[in-house]
C-alpha cells in the first residue's frame, strides 16, 4: 500500500507538473492568443445595472460590456467578436488568474492589494464611483453634513459601514446605524421610513432609487465619503496587452474630448485638427505602435462611440438610472476623466 | 338464514313487526356538503376551533397573495412606468408585463435568437419522453425508453451544440465494430476482442482528428469537444472490460448465462454509446452553439434531468457495491459515496470552476456546463446510493436466502427478488432526492451558468424594469415553476406507490 507522504508527493508533482504547464500557456502573449481564437474573452459582472446586464434576447450591455465590446473592435474591427463571462464577486480574480479571460472589465476596485500581491494590472479608471447617501426630499437635507443625528440604514459588515462610521466621527456628527445582512432588506427598510437614510455606492444608490415606489421623493446628496476607482485588470506580465486595454480607454475619451463621435467620426477623417488625425490614424502610426492597425481608434469610436457616448446611454442621461457625470465629467469639465494625449 | 325465522309465529305477537322496516333516509343536514362540513369541519368544539383558526389562516395568507397575484396585478406595459406607484393606482401588484417581457429569456438565456427552434424542439422531444416512459398505458413502452434514453439524448445533444462533425466517421465506424464486437461476444467467441483491437489501430486517427478539430473550434466548442472526446475514450474503456470478461471468463464463478448476459449488456452499452457518437457527429450546417450562451429553464432542465437520469442507475450499483463482499468494490463505494456527501455540492462546483482551469490549459479544461452536469451526476449518485441502500437493509434476510434457495445468480436475485421490493420500500426518499437535486440545479450559478433563477436575479435588476414591485414578482414567477415541477414529480411518485402498494392494503 501506497504510505501517505508518498501518495502526497505524488499528488504534489502532479499538481507542479499542472501548475507549470498552465504558467506556460500563461506566458504566450494575451493578444496573439486573442488573434489566433478571434475573440476577446472579457469577465463580466453578473448583473449590475447599467454596467453589465442581459438584456431580453440575453445579449450583454453596459459601460463594462461596451469597453470590451471596444477593445474587440479596436483588434477586430468588429465589437461583437467577444466572449463574455460572467464572474461573480467570489471568482472573479480567479477567472483572470487562471487565464480564463483575458480582460476584467467589472466595477473592480482599483486598490494597491489588487494591483500588487494579487498580480493584476489596472487600466484606466473607467468610472470614479464612491459612497454617498440616498435621503427623502422631504427631510429637507441638502448636503451629507446635515445628517447629524439621522438614522442610516447600511449593509452588514461591508466596508461601506466603516466608511460610515469614519466619515460621521471626523465631521463630529452623531449617528444612528441600522444595519441590515442584505443590501434589498436595508433598502427596505429606508424606503418603509425605519431609516432617514440609505447609503452604498453612489452608482447603486440610483438603480435602488428606480424601485422606490416614488422616485421623484428621493434625492441623492452630492457628497461622495469614499474613493472606489472602477477600473479594468490585465494579469502582471504582459504588457502589449495592458497598453491596449489602457489605450482603448484613453482613445475613448480623447475622443470625446475632441468631439469625434460615432455619428461624425466618418466626417472627422476630414479634419484639419491634427489632433483627431492623430486619433483616427491618418497621421502617424499610432495604432502600429501599440501592436494594432493605424485605424484602431476609428473601429473603436465607428463601434460604439465615444466614452460620453457610451455614458450617457447606459447610465447617464439617456439610461433610465441617470446618473450625473460629477467626478465622471472630463477634466476639462471639472470632472477627473483624463487621458494622455495620442502623438 | 334469514332473521325472520327467528321471529315468532303469526297472531302470538302482533305488536311484533313482521319484516324489516325500511331503513329512514339520513336526515339531510348528514348527507352532501352539508353534511361532510358536520362530520369534517364541525363534529366538537376542538373541531370548531381549528376550523376557524385554519379559516383565518388561509384567508390571512390567500387574500394577499390573490391580491398580489391577480386583483391588484398589471398585465400590460412596455416597461417600468406600467408598474410604477401612481395616484390612479395607488396599491401595485405583480409587474406581469416583466415576465410576458423577458419569458424568452428565461427559457432560453442567451441562446442566439435565431436559432431558438433548436432548443424548442429539444423541450419537445423531453416532453415525449417524459410522456412515454412514464405513462403506463402508452403504447409500445420499450420504443419508449429506446427513444428517452437513446435517441432524445443524442438528438439534443447534437441539436442544441450543433453536432460534432469531426467525430462522425471515427463514430459510425466506432458503431460497426463495436456492434460486430456484441455479436461475437455474445455467442462467446474470441472475436468479441475486435472492438479492442480496432479500437487501438483508430487511436492515433482519432488523435488526429481531435487535433483538427481544436483548431476549427478554437477551443471555443467547448463541450462539444469534451463530450466527444469524453465518449471515445468510455467506449474504448468498455471494449476492454469487454475482452477482459472473454480473457478471464474462465476464473470468474459465473454461469454461462450470466457471462453472456454480462457481456450482451456491456457491449450493448457501447453500442449505445457508438450510436451516440454517430448521430451526434451529422453534419447539417448547424452552427455551433458555445454552452456559455445556454441559460434559463434549458440549463435548469438539462441538469436536472442529467442528474436524474444517471443518478438511479448508478446509485443502485453503489449500493451494491457498499454491501458487496468483495474487498475492492466495496472499498471504493465507501470512498465514493463518503466523499461526495462529505463535501458541499456548491464547493465541488466551485473547486472545478476556479481551480481546474489553473492546472490545466484553458482550452483543454473541460466544458463548464460539462464540469456541472459531471458533478451533478456524481453527487445525486451518491445520494442515491444510500437511499438505495437503505432499502435494501430494510428486506429480511429471509428474502435473499429465499432467492439463493432458488438457485438464483447474484443479479437474477437482485433483479427479480431484491430490487423490485427495496426500490418500492424506497420511492419516497428517491423522489425526495430527485426534487433535492432539482432545486440544487440553482447551484450551478457558481460556475457561471445562467440557470433559470438566475435569469430571474439578472433580469430583476434591469433599471429597464426596476418598479417595487419587480423582484417580488420574479421571485413568484421562479416559484410557481419550481412548485409546479416539483409537485408534478410528488404526484407520479404517489401514484407509483399506491400500485406498486396494492398487495399491502388488506
Amino acid at each position: 500500500m501506497m504510505s501517505g507522504s508518498r501518495i502526497a508527493l505524488f499528488a504534489a508533482a502532479a499538481l507542479a507538473m499542472g501548475g507549470t504547464a498552465a504558467l506556460a500557456q500563461g506566458r504566450t502573449a494575451t493578444l496573439d492568443a486573442v488573434k489566433q481564437r478571434g475573440q476577446v474573452i472579457c469577465g463580466v459582472n453578473t448583473g449590475l445595472p447599467g454596467f453589465s446586464l442581459p438584456d431580453r434576447q440575453g445579449n450583454w450591455s453596459g459601460m463594462d460590456v461596451d469597453f470590451c465590446r471596444s477593445i474587440a473592435a479596436a483588434i477586430f474591427n468588429d465589437p461583437a467578436k467577444v466572449r463574455f463571462v460572467p464572474t461573480s464577486s467570489v471568482n472573479r480574480f480567479a477567472t483572470l488568474q487562471s487565464g480564463e479571460v483575458d480582460v476584467l472589465s467589472r466595477n473592480v476596485t482599483w486598490t494597491l492589494s489588487r494591483d500588487t500581491s494579487l498580480g493584476f494590472n489596472f487600466g484606466p479608471v473607467t468610472y470614479y464611483d464612491g459612497q454617498g447617501f440616498m435621503v427623502r426630499k422631504s427631510l429637507g437635507a441638502k448636503s451629507a453634513r446635515d445628517l447629524s443625528g439621522a438614522t442610516v440604514c447600511v449593509n452588514q459588515g461591508s466596508t461601506t459601514e466603516l466608511n460610515l462610521a469614519d466619515f460621521f466621527r471626523t465631521n463630529n456628527m452623531q449617528l444612528k446605524v441600522v444595519s441590515f445582512p442584505t443590501g434589498e432588506e436595508s433598502v427596505k427598510a429606508y424606503e418603509s421610513g425605519r431609516c432617514d437614510s440609505f447609503t452604498t455606492d453612489v452608482s447603486g444608490l440610483y438603480a435602488e432609487r428606480l424601485k422606490m415606489a416614488n422616485v421623484s421623493d428621493h434625492i441623492i446628496l452630492p457628497e461622495i465619503i469614499s474613493k472606489e476607482p472602477l477600473a479594468p485588470a490585465v494579469r502582471h506580465g504582459d504588457d502589449q496587452w495592458f497598453d491596449i486595454v489602457r489605450w482603448v480607454q484613453f482613445a475613448l475619451l480623447n475622443a470625446e474630448e475632441l468631439g469625434v463621435t460615432r455619428a461624425n467620426v466618418d466626417e472627422q477623417l476630414k479634419s484639419t485638427n491634427p489632433d483627431i488625425r492623430r486619433l483616427l490614424g491618418v497621421e502617424g502610426k499610432y495604432g502600429e505602435a501599440i501592436s494594432l492597425t493605424n485605424d484602431w481608434a476609428y473601429r473603436v469610436i465607428k463601434a460604439n462611440g465615444n466614452y460620453g457616448e457610451s455614458f450617457d446611454r447606459n447610465i447617464g442621461a439617456n439610461s433610465p438610472l441617470k446618473i450625473e457625470r460629477g467626478l465622471n465629467a472630463l477634466w476639462s469639465k471639472g470632472g477627473l476623466q483624463f487621458a494622455p494625449p495620442i502623438r | 338464514m334469514t332473521d325472520m325465522s327467528a321471529l315468532p309465529p303469526t297472531g302470538l305477537v302482533n305488536y311484533v313487526r313482521r319484516d324489516a322496516a325500511q331503513p329512514l333516509p339520513p336526515p339531510a343536514n348528514m348527507t352532501g356538503w352539508q353534511g361532510w362540513v358536520r362530520e369534517n369541519l364541525l363534529s366538537g368544539p376542538f373541531n370548531i376551533a381549528m376550523t376557524i383558526i385554519s379559516a383565518f389562516l388561509l384567508y390571512w395568507i390567500f387574500a394577499p397573495l390573490l391580491n398580489f397575484t391577480i386583483f391588484h396585478a398589471v398585465w400590460t406595459g412596455a416597461d417600468r412606468e406600467a408598474c410604477l406607484i401612481t395616484e390612479a393606482r395607488p396599491v401595485v401588484g405583480a409587474c406581469w408585463p416583466f415576465i410576458t417581457e423577458r419569458l424568452q429569456y428565461f427559457i432560453y438565456g442567451s441562446y442566439p435568437l435565431d436559432e431558438r427552434w433548436r432548443p424548442t424542439i429539444f423541450f419537445a422531444l423531453l416532453l415525449v419522453s417524459v410522456a412515454w416512459v412514464l405513462w403506463l398505458n402508452a403504447p409500445r413502452r420499450d420504443i419508449g425508453m429506446l427513444f428517452a434514453f437513446v435517441f432524445t439524448p443524442a438528438v439534443s445533444y447534437w441539436l442544441l451544440t450543433g453536432g460534432n462533425p469531426a467525430f462522425a466517421l471515427v463514430g459510425v465506424l466506432a458503431l460497426a465494430i463495436d456492434a460486430a464486437g456484441a455479436v461475437f461476444g455474445t455467442v462467446g467467441s474470441i472475436l468479441s476482442a475486435i472492438p479492442f483491437i480496432g479500437w487501438i489501430l483508430a487511436l492515433p486517427f482519432n488523435a488526429v482528428d481531435r487535433a483538427l478539430n481544436l483548431i476549427a473550434n478554437g477551443g471555443i466548442g467547448g463541450l462539444r469537444e469534451a463530450l466527444g472526446r469524453g465518449f471515445f475514450w468510455f467506449d474504448l474503456l468498455i471494449s476492454a472490460a469487454a475482452l477482459a470478461a472473454y480473457v478471464f471468463r474462465n476464473r470468474i464463478r459465473y454461469t454461462e448465462a450470466d457471462f453472456r448476459t454480462a457481456l450482451t449488456t456491456i457491449l450493448g452499452v457501447a453500442v449505445a454509446f457508438g450510436l451516440f457518437v454517430g448521430v451526434t457527429g451529422l453534419d447539417a450546417g448547424l452552427k455551433p452553439v458555445p454552452t456559455n450562451l445556454w441559460g434559463g429553464v434549458l440549463i435548469s432542465l438539462i441538469v436536472a434531468f442529467v442528474g436524474i437520469v444517471f443518478s438511479l442507475p448508478c446509485g443502485i450499483l453503489l449500493a451494491l457495491g457498499r454491501r458487496s463482499k468483495m474487498p475492492a468494490v466495496k472499498l471504493f463505494s465507501v470512498i465514493l459515496i463518503e466523499f461526495v456527501r462529505g463535501v458541499p455540492f456548491i464547493t465541488v462546483l466551485f473547486m472545478a470552476s476556479n481551480m481546474l482551469p489553473l492546472f490545466v490549459p484553458e482550452q483543454y479544461a473541460p466544458d463548464k456546463l460539462l464540469r456541472a452536469l459531471i458533478a451533478a451526476a456524481i453527487f445525486a449518485s451518491a445520494y442515491m446510493a444510500e437511499v438505495v441502500r437503505a432499502g435494501l437493509q430494510a428486506l429480511p434476510k429471509g428474502q435473499y436466502e429465499g432467492a439463493m434457495a432458488m438457485g438464483l445468480g447474484y443479479w437474477q436475485m437482485m433483479r427479480l427478488i431484491i430490487l423490485p421490493q427495496a426500490l418500492k420500500v424506497t420511492i419516497p426518499n428517491i423522489v425526495n432526492t430527485y426534487i433535492g437535486l432539482f432545486k440544487d440545479t440553482t447551484l450551478v450559478v457558481v460556475v457561471g451558468l445562467f440557470d433559470f433563477l438566475k435569469t430571474i436575479e439578472a433580469a430583476r435588476i434591469d433599471p429597464k424594469w426596476a418598479a417595487p414591485t419587480t423582484s417580488a414578482t420574479g421571485y413568484m414567477f421562479a416559484a410557481i415553476f419550481y412548485f409546479i415541477c416539483c409537485y408534478a414529480m410528488s404526484r407520479y411518485a404517489k401514484a407509483t406507490e399506491e400500485r406498486l402498494g396494492k398487495a399491502d392494503k388488506r
